[in-house]
């Protein structure tokens, strides 16, 4: 049998990306995820800059997590320059983690993967055919929206979220909103674990090294050690130890290792590896959904990202109980004292770990900066999966062929402007 | 009329994208009201039949000037749509770094993807016919702006800056507490989300008509900023309009 495949721009993921599929005679000839996004050249961009302009810059990295990357960077600032931020801080910036994994994993399962299950190639016949289903979606992104607009005045690049604290300090009301906002989409949420269990993922097992922050007691997102299924924990400061990127000839995301080997992050990983300390009610979903840890089949990331998000409204509910009983301090300190140090923030972004790492001069300048983020750390994964999953449909009409690669490319949530942008298939000749 | 859509992407965050898809109480209305025939972050089909080209992001490579005339050719009504489109956005940032850096810093090496150029604005490449500025766009301006091209009306932006909003919220001025504000002489529209928030106005929609630069210059040279900060204020988001760089305040 021979393929010559070439996806180009897949669709319904974020940026922009091709594949590359070569078979001859049953045999891959060549095979290559390509990363066409433009180049962006944040790491230049941040240098020479003041530290305090770091989170607003580097939120633009990208528009679905940008909460994840200003969080990123303000941790980086605040580790250079050993600013300890409240207790209240830390609770406010988790419920706004969870806020944007939700988000970002709605619009994931719903409005790209769903389509796929439904025969559609969008969202739009969807809301004539399945409405309660379209309506329900957009429910659940807006409560997720809501929250950030009422704590950070949006979710697109956030406002007020600083280093040291908040510019502007929530009110109790606000607080409410937020409680109110996300109460009323606990039945969505149950609906859409009801919606999912009936939809089937595609068989395909290849274990993997699933790579997460993991923290004793609680489901890591905002911080915790570096922590792989094969090995010791590692402290973020010396995730250089833990993690290697290469450049890729094809690809201007480049890819990420651990220990030499590929990795998956994202939602399936953080599930199978700190299971244990999800919400009840995130487990519950995991046993609804069929999901079991340590599950290595890639295309049930897409229901991982439903357990979540079910964690995502529970957790925050938790978090705001903790508050209620607290004085909001959380305002940002005027004058801050600078001095010369670095700094890493690592945080779970929706499609796995970011870091940021910042070298900071006696004056504020930034000297030195690395970013890792989470698509560029699954592409190598994702080739593998590609190298095993081919052998196994080759039989199948190329049109198929196509379609379960996109679909699996597409279940690792791929954002592509991050790792600089991603995704089209080629299948060539 | 109901006008057939296309949105494209250059290079950006597609933050932009994303703030239509976060219209979740008008999407299903807006969908009725406009036909979307390209739009890859939602949808698999490419239709090349559209009228309105929504194009986010800036052109940094060779290989997109093509591509954004080949949309121009094709839509009757090229909006730049947000920030990185409109100015340039936060990616002007790179043509302040020395060139021989971008690739060495980043990828070690200066063979690979050189084809990245300085940051062009869309209106660099192409003729534009409307903007809808902002880091990000504002949803519901966006809205308004849907709105007038379907009843057929000249969509207009605001030509007030960002103050008159901020007042008209009883936010206390950020300036006068010592900090650093774009908002006087940035475009409104976005209802001042960040000084509200207490946030500095960066500038990010882009400068006003006739704006006073010179005298915020003066203000904030006053509350003891350099010029060099206030330049690197600037240059944030406007770093191509001609507001920052040697002599261009001096007037």
């Amino acid at each position: 049998m021979t393929h010559d495949i070439h996806l180009h721009h897949i669709t319904r993921v974020e940026g922009h990306g091709n594949i590359v599929l070569n078979v001859r005679k049953g045999r891959i000839e060549e095979l290559r995820l390509e990363i066409v996004e433009s180049p962006r050249f944040f790491e230049v961009m941040l240098k020479g800059r003041r530290f305090d302009e770091a989170p607003h810059i580097t939120s633009r990295i990208c528009g679905i997590c940008a909460i994840s990357h200003t969080t990123a960077s303000i941790k980086a600032c605040e580790m250079a320059l050993g600013i300890m931020p409240s207790t209240e801080t830390v609770l406010l910036r988790k419920i706004l983690v969870n806020a944007e994994i939700l988000q970002s994993h709605i619009l994931h399962i719903y409005l790209l993967v769903a389509p796929n299950f439904f025969g559609v190639g969008s969202i739009i016949p969807m809301a004539g055919s399945h409405p309660e289903v379209v309506k329900r979606a957009l429910r659940l992104k807006k409560a997720a929206n809501e929250v950030c607009r009422i704590l950070v005045g949006r979710h697109v690049h956030p406002v007020g979220i600083s280093i040291g604290g908040f510019t502007r300090v929530p009110s109790k009301n606000d607080l409410g909103e937020v409680m109110r906002t996300l109460e009323a989409v606990v039945p969505d949420m149950e609906e859409t674990v009801a919606l999912f269990k009936d939809l089937e993922m595609p068989k395909f097992d290849r274990p993997t090294r699933y790579v997460s922050l993991h923290e004793d007691g609680e489901y890591a997102l905002y911080g915790g050690m570096l922590y792989s299924t094969d090995g010791p924990p590692v402290y973020p400061i010396d995730y250089k130890e833990f993690i290697t990127e290469e450049v890729i000839e094809y690809s201007t995301a480049k890819h990420a290792r651990s220990g030499g080997e590929s990795i998956m992050v994202g939602a399936l990983a953080r599930v199978n590896n700190n299971y244990d300390v999800l919400r009840s009610e995130a487990k519950w979903a995991a046993k609804e959904l069929g999901l079991r840890v340590r599950c290595v089949n890639p295309f049930m990331n897409n229901l991982a990202q439903v357990v979540e998000s079910v964690h995502a409204i529970h957790d925050s509910l938790n978090l705001l109980d903790d508050i209620a009983g607290r004085d909001l301090r959380c305002g940002k300190e005027d004058g801050m004292k600078v001095s010369a140090g670095r700094g890493v923030g690592v945080v779970e972004a929706p499609r796995g770990t970011l870091y940021h790492d910042y070298e900071i001069d006696e004056n504020g300048t930034i000297t030195a900066v690395n970013c890792i983020i989470p698509t560029a750390q699954n592409l190598a994964n994702i080739e593998e999966d590609i190298r095993a999953l081919v052998p196994e449909i080759l039989d199948l009409p190329r049109k198929e062929i196509e379609q379960r690669l996109e679909v699996l490319v597409r279940a690792y949530d791929p954002c592509i402007s991050c790792s600089t942008h991603f995704l089209e298939v080629k299948f060539v000749g | 009329m109901r006008p057939k859509i296309g949105v494209f992407s250059f290079t950006s965050c597609e933050g932009c994208q994303l703030q239509v898809l976060n219209l979740e109480d008008e999407l299903l209305h807006l969908i009725e009201q406009v036909e979307f025939v390209n739009f890859r972050e939602m949808m698999s089909e490419k239709g090349e039949n559209y009228e309105i080209a929504f194009v986010e992001g800036s052109i940094t490579r060779e290989s997109e000037e093509g591509d954004l005339e080949r949309i121009r050719n094709k839509a009757g009504i090229l909006v730049a749509f947000g920030a990185c489109a409109h100015i340039g956005g936060i990616n002007v940032l790179k043509n302040v770094c020395p060139k021989d850096m971008w690739l060495t810093a980043t990828y070690g090496r200066r063979d690979l993807f050189s084809d990245t150029i300085p940051v062009k604005r869309i209106k660099d490449v192409v003729d534009v016919d409307y903007v809808l500025p902002g880091c990000p766009i504002d949803k519901e301006e966006f809205l308004r702006f849907v709105q007038a091209l379907v009843l057929e009306i000249e969509p207009r932006l605001p030509d007030y800056p960002v103050c008159v909003e901020c007042r008209s919220r009883g936010n206390i001025c950020l300036v006068e507490q010592g900090r650093w504000c774009l908002g006087s002489v940035t475009r409104a529209g976005c209802d001042a989300i960040c000084p509200t928030y207490r946030d500095n106005c960066t500038g990010c929609r882009g400068l006003t008509e006739d704006p006073n630069i010179k005298s915020l210059f003066n203000i904030l040279l006053e509350k003891g900023f350099t010029r060099e900060q206030i330049e690197s204020k600037f240059g944030l988001f406007n770093g191509l309009e001609g507001i920052s760089g040697p002599g261009s305040t001096e007037d």
